[in-house]
């Protein structure tokens, strides 16, 4: 979706009637547009062109880049140095903001700071537990979860001051985010935590991994029942499963995360593992797409980004679109001039 | 204590029973709590709350009892502190994905909500980040100037 008013990379787009942000992904979302996000895992390092790189890897399929939020606990690049170093290039970075390692003062001043960077959206997560990372020795702050963060987030942008009532010169204009995890227990009370969550502020949800289909099915027909559906923008999280054996690992070790016995023994049966799993990831990516209620998909291929390009292609859900990125339009140009030189 | 915190979920209704009886009592015997004044009350009320609700509920006085709307699982108990509900890292067999050997106290609210009634309905209700200058304060006296509308 290319608009007609985008300007040069890094500047943001005007405020659309009705829309929050000046960002491409809820541009995209209320004008109907199937979305794609992907996880970028923030590198140990302190070189931004690591950054550059694993963000390259999604040009051409992404709408929005998540920034994880020193996600499982462990210590990396912060969301917050991350966004800044996308937003340099131009890039829609999705800022994560878990309530583990800052108080309401640190976090208030990061969603402004973000803004003013040019961060369009903020994903609001509670965030891991310091016991799960490389860390177990820290303090855990949780002053808020995320529901309360949402709500903070929202008076920031919409009310235009901080929980304290101080008033802002100029509001953050982020689209805001939360997480939920149709798969973890208790299953029925999933749909009506994410109704909380809407309510508190969430404009978008982006799931944990879904591989199972009749629980997911289930998981929004209690959403509809709530009339919670068309309240919300839904983006599935989906991801490639390198082979059999890590899915087994991933199933018993990383909590929430659950995937049924048959895709297992699908992958153990295969003789290309991980192809399987690619192909396995574009199914679901393919079925959710016809759900109804779903607008888009979160990719999170940790350790095998280069492989999104290939499922987001092989997908078919972009239909033809080219999201934006550094040095797209250049591109897209080239390859105009190309076609009308040949016969 | 772990197991008597289980017990407790076990016997919601009789315990949400008992909070309406005794706050029903302390709005009769509002008038002679005036006479002594809230600061003077606070300290005894503080340490009554912290025996009898650290007993049944490891109660970590955070000043602003949720109990009757978390199905009478203290979310203080949660590592996150979560007070809207579980996290999705709820492992497969209900437990905490933090300390693998509690039972989620989410899940545990959501057991006893089902025993209180009105508790799921409770459950929706937004909760708001926590005051954290209220520690250790008492969170009766509290409630009953909420309720009798002498405080916000």
């Amino acid at each position: 979706m290319k608009f007609h008013d985008e300007p040069v990379a890094g500047a943001p787009l005007p405020i659309l009637p009705g829309h929050v942000s000046p960002g491409r992904l809820e541009r995209v979302l209320r004008a109907g547009g199937f979305a794609v996000t992907a996880e970028l895992a923030p590198p140990d390092s302190a070189d931004p062109e690591e950054v550059y790189a694993r963000a390259r890897i999604f040009d051409g399929y992404v709408d929005a880049i998540n920034a994880t939020d020193g996600s499982g606990a462990n210590c990396h690049m912060s969301s917050m140095g991350v966004c800044a170093l996308l937003t340099r290039a131009g890039y829609a970075p999705i800022m994560q903001i878990s309530c583990r390692d800052r108080n309401r003062i640190g976090i208030q001043g990061d969603i402004l700071g973000a803004a003013a960077m040019g961060v369009c959206n903020v994903l609001c997560l509670t965030g891991d537990g310091v016991q799960a990372g490389d860390h177990p020795q820290a303090k855990p702050v949780f002053d808020l979860d995320s529901i309360s963060l949402l709500g903070i987030a929202r008076t920031l942008r919409d009310e235009q001051r901080f929980q304290s009532g101080r008033k802002l010169t100029a509001a953050p204009r982020v689209f805001l985010g939360a997480a939920e995890n149709p798969s973890a227990l208790p299953h029925e009370w999933r749909a009506l935590r994410l109704l909380k969550k809407i309510e508190a502020g969430a404009q978008f949800i982006q799931t944990q991994y879904c591989y199972d289909m009749p629980l997911l099915r289930a998981f929004l027909r209690r959403l509809e029942d709530l009339g919670a559906l068309d309240k919300v923008f839904l983006l599935i999280g989906v991801g490639p499963l390198r082979s059999a054996k890590a899915a087994d690992w991933m199933r018993t070790n990383v909590p929430g995360i659950h995937i049924p016995d048959a895709l297992i023994e699908r992958l153990r049966g295969a003789k290309d593992p991980a192809r399987e799993g690619r192909d396995i990831c574009i199914e679901i990516i393919q079925e959710v797409r016809a759900m109804n209620g779903v607008h888009g998909v979160h990719v999170m291929a940790y350790r095998q980004e280069e492989s999104v390009a290939e499922i987001i292609d092989r997908s078919g859900v972009l239909a033809g679109r080219v999201p934006w990125y550094p040095g797209r339009d250049r591109e897209l140009k080239r390859m105009d001039t190309e076609d009308k030189v040949t016969p | 204590m772990y197991r008597v915190r289980l017990w407790s979920v076990r016997h919601a209704r009789g315990l949400n029973r008992l909070y309406r009886a005794l706050e029903d009592l302390l709005v009769m015997l509002r008038p002679l709590m005036r006479v002594f004044g809230d600061e003077r009350l606070e300290r005894p009320f503080a340490a009554i709350e912290r025996g009898t609700k650290g007993f049944l509920f490891d109660c970590k006085m955070c000043g602003q009892c949720v109990l009757s709307s978390t199905g009478m699982s203290c979310p203080m108990n949660c590592p996150k502190q979560l007070r809207n509900g579980p996290c999705g890292g709820v492992r497969a067999n209900g437990n905490c994905e933090v300390l693998p050997d509690m039972k989620c106290v989410w899940v545990a609210a959501w057991e006893g909500s089902q025993r209180i009634p009105g508790g799921v309905e409770s459950l929706r209700t937004v909760q708001f980040a926590v005051d954290r200058r209220l520690e250790g304060r008492s969170s009766w006296l509290r409630a009953l100037r909420q309720r009798l509308g002498e405080e916000k």
